[in-house]
This record gives structure tokens, sequence and C-alpha cells, in this order.
């Protein structure tokens, strides 16, 4: 390869990088939130199909995008208040349910899709959110591709990673969450509802997911298909322990996914590349698990009460 | 629950609960009618046996539990408890037996924990840190507010519950068996602190099972026993003899029956025993020892200095190095660990409900746990259910142990009958080399009483005994050579002489400079 094609190379993988660790990085952090109170949710994958699928139908009827996002969130409150419904009050166990919630995500967004618009004849393609290019910064050389010529729900990350972390370690809120999943007994004695903590931080994982999986309708393809969501929601089950159950974590896990994920689509898309297709799918899960394990140094261990009901 | 008058009858009592009664799904009756009254500034103990419905009564005043029914009147006033937060609200704090604290978090986290709105943000952690440190140094805690909690020694964590009380304002403070985890020395230490915080005016309720504590710490007692109260006497009035036979509702041997006997030949000995723990460090770090004929060697020291890693590596249980092992004579490798007990070897292990017995087996299941490959308890691979429950029913009526029936749950039996049918599954194989680690934690004096007397028959009839245990008490009672381990480490040999007792409490805590051989 020449200098310049080569530079071309690099410059749209690592714009798609971003791009393609943000639906994996809202699901994480909101399962950060989920698993630091003690409630394994593995049903990411199913409530992410449900939250494009609302976000999709909403927007496709409404043709107001924001009013999408509104629907992904409801849809995504909803979702979390069964979910904590079976897990913490009736104590049902966690994997049981997530795998539920897997399969129903599954086949009612699927049901849906083909009751109303897979044959409907409709022009079914949304005006997804268009990118940003921010004054200036996008026309410098190189960087402006990468890094300055996003949607608005590219940029949001920016926004919500640290005010994660802020709500997690600088606040009461944040440190109840944290004794909880660690010690439920403990925060109950020094006098926090334990339900309640549980409740409300299943709440924020399961509507962050609802957000992660309408961004693939509304900011990353035009439409709905069936199964959108292609494991993202298991990968970022996977993003949640490498990045040690924490925010930063979370997002430096999630971009490094993504670069493998844009980097295997580019060579996908390269003429004369006899790799076969599904080895090169493969190929983000296996790299990210193989840098991460000769990366991380230091084991974090994962909360306590992590699956228990209490 | 029956109205209760809006203030307290009584006003000489700072707390007076009335009447409490409690009982848990499954039909235990931990409280049937309990009334207890204290008095503002005074130590309070509360003494009985596991089960007698201390640590419930405690429990729901501290508004863990919900009474059944009963009155409690505080400062005068009807209480209205819903949960621990009231109770803080009220200034009641109070020490578990099991800590409540969060280990991932700091000391001052810890101590902050549930006591702001949730979206308070926590931008002035220096303060508290100021706060904290003020405080240690005002009762002379030596607490470290930035500390992580799992970073510090049992003894340590105890005080941080302590200052976390004193912190939120505690005027009432409940401890529950706060000594079970202390060295002689830090339990003294304890006591003392808890005479300068009564003096201050703060009241405390003591829950103990141990007398001399009691006689030690309180102003008055109030003993119970199956839920009931069975009397509050002042302190000053009373002698640890009556007191047990309150706690217990008969005479009670204070004193074991030893007697002398002359030691025999070795029949368990190793050197230089290196065992690494489940992190892979170093738990023991090298130790000697022989076990006689006839003979009880007590390793006494605090839980956590390797006598559970000495006592999985002897059961074959996990891994270990030796320069060499003996039993009976016969020298043994690394792999006849694992068949010790077909060489007349016995365990009576440390977690009785983990290891020594499957729970959700039965009471006569349980009984052969070690034995039903062999006649007459199997016979051409098929089990003799009639045998079985032969010799079950024979050494339930042998050794006294109170069950209804022998194909029940063994879950549902109280912690000493437990117990009891470990120590007679293990005592039936007349071993040549016993071990023992902590027969009687957690059980009823009674049961206590039971266990020992049996390790004791053993001994006059030739068994060579390893006895660990936590309770020094215990290991003053039964040894005739005690070790004190400490970090992996023998710190030196002393004789079961009471009066070393003190000795023995410094060399626990690492303060003997006497390496054992």
């Amino acid at each position: 390869m020449e200098l310049l094609p080569a530079l071309l190379f690099l410059q749209s993988t690592l714009a798609a990088t971003w791009r393609m660790a943000t639906p994996i990085l809202y699901a994480a952090i909101g399962e950060v939130f989920s698993e630091r109170a003690g409630v394994l949710n593995i049903g990411l994958e199913g409530i992410m199909l449900i939250g494009a699928f609302a976000a999709y139908s909403t927007a496709f009827e409404t043709g107001n995008l924001v009013l999408g996002l509104i629907a992904a969130v409801l849809s995504g409150l909803v979702c979390g208040l069964v979910f904590a419904l079976f897990t913490v009050t009736i104590k049902a166990n966690q994997i049981v349910v997530g795998a539920a919630f897997n399969m129903i995500g599954m086949g009612i967004t699927g049901f849906l899709y083909r009751a109303f618009y897979a044959e409907s004849g409709k022009v079914l393609s949304l005006k997804t959110f268009l990118p940003l290019d921010l004054p200036f910064l996008s026309s410098i050389p190189f960087l402006g591709e990468v890094l300055f010529r996003h949607n608005i729900m590219v940029y949001a990350t920016l926004l919500l990673v640290p005010a994660a972390s802020f709500v997690l370690y600088k606040t009461a809120f944040g440190l109840s969450i944290r004794a909880v999943g660690e010690h439920p007994k403990a925060a109950d004695t020094a006098g926090i509802n334990v339900h309640r903590t549980r409740y409300i931080s299943v709440l924020i994982g399961t509507s962050l997911a609802a957000i992660g999986g309408a961004f693939l309708v509304l900011a990353y393809a035009d439409q709905f298909v069936e199964g959108i969501v292609t494991g993202r929601g298991f990968i970022a089950l996977a993003v949640v322990v490498f990045g040690g159950w924490s925010p930063w974590g979370a997002m430096g896990t999630s971009l490094l996914f993504g670069v493998f994920y844009a980097l295997q689509l580019r060579i996908q898309a390269m003429p004369n590349v006899l790799i076969p297709y599904q080895f090169l799918q493969a190929l983000p899960y296996l790299a990210t698990l193989l840098v991460l394990v000769g990366l991380t140094k230091r084991r974090v261990r994962a909360p306590k009460a992590l699956g228990i009901p209490y | 629950m029956e109205e209760c008058a809006p203030e307290s009858a009584d006003q000489e009592f700072i707390l007076r609960m009335e009447n409490i009664y409690k009982s848990f799904p499954g039909g235990v009756q931990a409280n049937r009618g309990i009334t207890l009254e204290v008095r503002s500034g005074e130590i309070h103990c509360l003494l009985g046996e596991n089960g007698a419905g201390k640590t419930v009564l405690m429990s729901i005043l501290y508004g863990l539990y919900k009474p059944d029914s009963g009155c409690i009147y505080y400062k005068g006033k009807k209480l209205d408890i819903h949960n621990p937060k009231d109770a803080i609200r009220h200034r009641i704090g109070m020490v578990h037996q099991h800590f409540m604290l969060v280990p991932t978090l700091t000391v001052a986290e810890n101590i902050v924990l549930g006591q702001y709105p949730p979206w308070k943000v926590l931008n002035h952690m220096e303060e508290v840190h100021e706060r904290i440190r003020a405080m240690s140094d005002e009762f002379g805690l030596d607490v470290d507010p930035t500390k992580l909690v799992q970073d510090l020694s049992v003894g340590e964590q105890q005080r941080v519950e302590i200052l976390k009380a004193l912190y939120h304002g505690a005027d009432l403070l409940i401890l529950d068996e706060p000594t079970a985890v202390l060295t002689p020395q830090e339990s003294e230490h304890l006591l003392k602190f808890l005479r300068q915080l009564a003096d201050r005016g703060l009241t405390i309720i003591f829950i103990t099972h141990k007398l001399e504590e009691v006689m030690e710490v309180s102003d008055r007692v109030t003993v119970l026993r199956d839920g009931r109260v069975v009397g509050t006497v002042n302190t000053s009035e009373t002698n640890p003899r009556e007191l047990a036979r309150m706690m217990v509702g008969r005479e009670v041997l204070m004193e074991l029956k030893k007697s002398q006997t002359q030691p025999g030949k070795v029949i368990f000995a190793v050197r230089d025993l290196r065992v690494r723990d489940a992190r892979g460090l170093e738990a023991v770090k090298g130790v000697s020892f022989e076990v006689r004929e006839r003979e009880i060697l007590g390793i006494a020291g605090v839980s956590g200095n390797g006598q559970t890693e000495l006592a999985l590596a002897l059961a074959g249980l996990i891994d270990c190095e030796f320069d060499e092992m003996r039993l009976d004579g016969q020298i043994l490798t690394k792999h006849d660990l694992h068949r010790l007990h077909r060489m007349g070897m016995a365990h009576v292990p440390e977690d009785r409900q983990r290891m020594g017995l499957i729970l959700p087996f039965s009471v006569a299941e349980n009984f052969v746990l070690k034995s039903y490959r062999d006649e007459p308890f199997s016979k051409r691979g098929f089990l003799r259910f009639e045998a079985i429950r032969e010799y079950s029913r024979s050494q339930i009526s042998k050794f006294n142990i109170r069950v209804g029936d022998i194909e029940e749950e063994i879950a549902h039996l109280s912690g000493g009958n437990q117990q009891k049918v470990v120590v007679a599954r293990e005592l039936d194989r007349h071993p040549r080399f016993l071990l023992v680690n902590q027969p009687t934690r957690g059980i009823d004096i009674g049961a206590t009483e039971f266990v020992r007397q049996q390790i004791l028959a053993q001994r006059d009839a030739g068994a060579a005994i390893l006895l660990i245990s936590a309770d020094l008490e215990e290991i003053f009672a039964l040894s005739d050579r005690i070790l004190v381990m400490f970090e992996g480490r023998f710190m030196g040999e002393v004789p079961p002489d009471p009066a070393l007792i003190e000795q023995v409490g410094l060399m626990m805590a690492g303060k003997a400079a006497v390496p054992a051989d």
C-alpha cells in the first residue's frame, strides 16, 4: 500500500471506530450501574432490540427522531420494571430472566416488524441523525474526519461517561449502589433501601441499553431489520467485565472493540482478500479478548453480591 | 400488635422492651414474651446460649426484624422502629457479630454510608476524614479514615464499627459477641474502653455467652434461655456458677475432669510443613511437631494465622510440602494424605455445615458418610438401609443426640446436635490420630461439655489428638501441651497452666520472641 491510500484507510477506520463503539458503550455504561448494584442483566441484547424497534416505529410514524429516542427510553424503563420485578422483588434467577428477555426481544420485535412493516410495501427508511460537522475543527486534516464529523448520539457519549463516573464515585447515590452490590446486608443496616437502589440501577441499565439499540436505527442504519443488534448486547456484557466495572474502563474497551470491528468491515470490503468472512466477523471478539488478556495486569474483582437476590 | 401506651409506665429506664414475641417461618420461636429493662449509663449484659434469642431481640430493637407483638419504650416514649435508619435516627447503634462493613469502600465511606440523600455530592470527604481522625484521637481508637476496610485487621474493623456508631451520635450501643474475634489482650482493651464510654454516659448492651466477661464488664445482667427471660440480676450480687445455672437450666460442670496420663510413643510427626492458601500465599511457613499416644496437643491462635490451612493439609484437602511425615511409624508421602482416613486418622473439621456434613441429607445418611461402602452398610454395591438405620439409632442414643427422626434432614438440627453427629461418626472409627478443629464453636454449653468429654475419653483410650481452637479456655482445659500459632509459625510451646494465659495471649499477638524449636 502506498502512503496516501494507507492514510485514507486508517482515517476511515478510525472515524468508524467511535461510531461502532457507541451502541455498545451505551449498553455497557447502563450495565455497569446494574452490576455494581448486584444485578446481572444478560438480557441486554433483547432489550436493545426492543429499544431499537420502539425508536424505529415511533420515528417512522411521527417523522420525529427525538420522539423515537423518547419511545426507546420508555420501552427500556418498562423492560427494566419487569426485569426488576422478577429479579429483585420475586428474587427469580437473574440468568433465567435475562435469557427470557433475549428471546422475548427477538420474538416480539420480529413479529411486530413483519406484521406492520416488512410486507407493507412502504419505503421503510428513516432520515437518521446527520453528522454535525463542528466548525473549523472538522476541517483539520485527518483528525477532523476521525473526531469531529459525528452525529449527536456519538458526541453524547463524551458527556455520558464522565457523568456516569461522577454519579458512581462522587455522589451518595453512587456510594449506595457500590455498597448494595458488594455487601447488601451492610447497606441495609446502614439504612439504605436495597431493593429501591437495585430497581433504580436496573432501570438506568435498561434505559441506556434501549438507547444503544435506538442508536442503531436512528443514527447508524436507517431502518429496522430483524436481529439488528447482532450480538452487541453480549459484547457489552463482556465490555463491562474487561472494563473492570467502571465507566471509563467500559469506554476504553468499547473503543478497542470498535477499532477491530471497523477494521474487519473494511477488510471484508477489500477485493482480493481470500480470508473467509466468518473468520473476519469473529476477529473483533478474538482480538479484543487477546489484547485485554495481555493488558490487564491488575485483576478487578466482580461486585461480590453480583447475581445474588437480596 | 396490641395497643401500647404512648409513654413508658416506668421512667427509670432508658429502654424498656415489653413482652416481645417473635417467631420465624418454620416454627422457630426466638422470643417468647421477653421483657428487658436497661438503665441509662449502665453496661447491661444479655447472657444466653446460642439460640436463646439474644441477637433476635437486639435485631428487633435495631429495626432489622419486626416483632410479632410487644412494645418498646425508649427515653420514656413509645418507639416505632421499622428499619435500621429509624434506629440510627433515634441514636441507637449496633456492632454486629459479623461486621456490617463494605470491604471495598474506605473507612470514611463506610461511616457516611446511608447518611445523605441520594443526590448529595460527596465533595466534603476531607472534612469527614478530619472529623473521624479527631474522634479516633479522642477515644484512642487509632482508625485511619482513608484506608480500605478490606486492608484492616479484624480488631481494627471492630473499632471502625464502634466509631461508626459514635459518629452517628449513638447514646445506646449494642455489641453482639464483640470479643469472639479478638485476642485476650484486645478483649481486655475493648472491655476497658466500653467502661470508659459508660462513664461518659453511654448506655451499652453487651451480648455474650462468656461468663467471665459478664463478671468483668457489666453492671447488670439479663439471662435468656429458649426465648424467655430467666432473670435479671446485679452483677455484684451473683457469681459465674449461678449465671451458668440460669443460662443452661441445670448445674454445669465448670471444670472438666482431666486425668493424669503418661504419653506413649509418637503417633504422628511432621517436619517443616509448608502450606499455601487459596491466594497462593504461604499460610503455614514450615512448622514441625509430633503428637504422642494418650496426648492432646493444642494449637492456640487467633483465627486466620494458618490453622485452617494446617488442618486442611493434614486432611489431604489442599496441597502442601514437607520434609518428613510419619503416622504410627510409617513414612508418608504426599499421596498418602488422601488416604490417611483409611490409615487410622479421623477428622472433625472446622466448618461442620460445609465440610463435616451434607446438609440436605438425612441424619442416618450423614452417619455413614465415610463407611457406607463397607459391610454391613452395603453389600454387593447395594445400600442396606436396615443396617444403616439401626446403626444410626444406636449412635443417637449413645451420644444423646436430640433428633425427631433419623430420616430428617440434618440441616434442621441445632448446631450442637449437628456437631454431635460429626463427633459420633469420627470417634466411632476409633482413630489412632484424631484431628479436631474448633470442636465447640457456636454450640451450646451442654453440647460443648459433652464434646469435650468425648475428646478426653479418646485421649484416655490411647489416641493421639491434635486440637486446633481459637477458644483459649478450651485449649487450656483439654491440652497436655500447647503450641501457639502466629502468622504461619509456632511462637513457642507452653504447658496448660492457667497462670500462663497472659503469656499465651501475647504470643497469639506475635509478641513473644521465643521461636519454637
